[in-house]
């Protein structure tokens, strides 16, 4: 079957059999490669990915639910340069080895556009459903505490 | 993980024709959010020969909130319930539920009716459907029916929907009295996960109580007697205490990874009693805010 949407801004149609799942269509067929394969079953976050403007995790959705919707992943959050919220993250030196950091990106702006400045608990609240195993997660709450506030 | 098993993937626009699909093919399985359902998919636990994706019928869409009546419609999400000011006022324990429901991508997605569709006992929604008064409208091929969420789950997983079968909405009334009430869910850690247990308590100004216990048994439980033995009482420590004796005689926890049975039977026991505390505070509106953490 035929599934047209808009992804990071930009009309695309791709062949896919009915039961291919959308991070992997994702990957694999049209080459964005930030949602990565992790747990594969909705507990770690790594493929979250913004599917008109709300966060879900793109490893428990078929590429067939997703016609005619807007589909955003990191690639498209930072298509003219890297984002105030991703110079925060670099600022603090907050990952190690990087895997969850587009699904910590996604989950984060999604936040900051529904809570331009959110407190700590807001922001352990959203950030739940993403793991990191490097850092303790303590610096990616401080440098989403450090931006400037309110977040635009 | 590629999901192994083939199927056709159908997309009706109304519910008649929704129906009709279901009715002409046997083995079809719907689809809501998919957040249970992609993940069985996954593991081979399911090997439907059509999906049929419900998400565009409109009228499923349908979330109307009154003082006194709420209807939630089949593809209403954990996050609709959440940005509700509504339901946050008027059906508080929805709200403060909703806000445990594992993370916001999962919330955004997951709808309640699938929730009890799934009907795995960790489930987050059957605490207050099982202390508010609800009905499930479900219409199938041939008939529509109503029936109360007290006779709809029939063991883990299992409920008493038929093939032909959607579930379209759920129908809840607010108490007729000032309600208050409180949630409590038990996980491994703060942060996503499923419940080890979780405690509803409502209490209404006539001094009433409605309770639910969830996780504990192979389907939810609304122990009667023990709200019998709170209704038009006093509420003081050795009553507390009395029921909350009588608490492992209404329960039928397992022990699995996630807790032993013993714990289990603990944690509803002090669960209770912060639930129970709680909402006669907040019926009182002295109480801590909804979505406050009692553990």
């Amino acid at each position: 079957m035929k599934v047209s949407f808009v992804l990071n801004g930009e009309k695309r149609s791709v062949e896919v059999k009915p039961n291919e799942v959308l991070l992997h269509v994702l990957r694999d067929k049209l080459g964005v490669k930030s949602p990565k394969c992790g747990c594969e079953r909705g507990d770690c976050g790594t493929c979250t990915i913004l599917i008109d403007n709300k966060s879900v995790k793109s490893c428990l959705v078929l590429c067939a639910e997703v016609e005619g919707q807007q589909l955003t992943t990191l690639e498209g959050l930072m298509q003219n340069d890297l984002t105030p919220l991703q110079h925060a993250f670099i600022d603090s030196n907050t990952f190690q080895c990087g895997f969850c950091a587009p699904g910590m990106v996604v989950a984060a702006t999604e936040l900051l556009k529904e809570i331009p400045d959110p407190n700590i608990e807001q922001i352990k609240h959203a950030l739940a459903g993403n793991l990191c195993r490097c850092t303790g997660y303590t610096p990616i709450i401080e440098a989403i505490c450090k931006l400037k506030k309110p977040y635009k | 993980m590629t999901i192994t098993c083939e199927f056709d993937y159908l997309k009706p626009k109304t519910l008649n024709e929704a129906k009709k699909l279901l009715a002409k093919h046997k083995k079809s399985q719907l689809l809501a959010g998919g957040t249970d359902l992609i993940g069985n998919l996954k593991e081979d636990a399911l090997a439907p020969s059509n999906l049929i994706d419900l998400k565009g019928i409109k009228e499923l869409k349908k979330l109307t909130v009154t003082k006194n009546a709420l209807t939630i419609g089949a593809l209403v999400t954990f996050s609709d319930l959440i940005a509700s000011k509504a339901i946050k006022k008027y059906f508080p324990i929805i709200y403060e539920a909703a806000l445990t429901v594992a993370s916001k991508a999962i919330r955004n997605r997951a709808t309640v009716v699938g929730n009890i569709c799934s009907a795995v006992p960790c489930m987050d929604s059957s605490g207050f459907l099982m202390v508010y008064d609800t009905k499930l409208k479900i219409v199938g091929s041939k008939a529509r029916r109503t029936i109360p969420i007290a006779k709809w789950f029939k063991g883990p997983r299992k409920t008493t929907l038929k093939k032909d079968e959607i579930v379209t909405s759920i129908e809840i009334k607010a108490p007729a009295t000032k309600h208050a009430g409180c949630y409590i869910k038990l996980g491994r850690y703060r942060g996503e996960d499923l419940a080890q247990a979780t405690v509803t308590v409502l209490a209404t100004s006539k001094n009433k109580f409605r309770v639910s216990f969830g996780s504990v048994g192979p389907t939810p439980i609304r122990p009667l007697n023990l709200e019998k033995m709170l209704d038009g009482k006093l509420v003081d420590d050795k009553l507390i205490e009395e029921v909350m004796k009588k608490i492992p005689t209404v329960i039928s926890p397992i022990t699995d990874i996630r807790a032993t049975k013993e714990y289990r039977t603990h944690m509803c026991q002090v669960m209770f009693k912060r639930a129970l505390l709680a909402s006669i505070a907040r019926l009182k509106g002295i109480g801590p805010s909804y979505g406050t953490n009692f553990l």
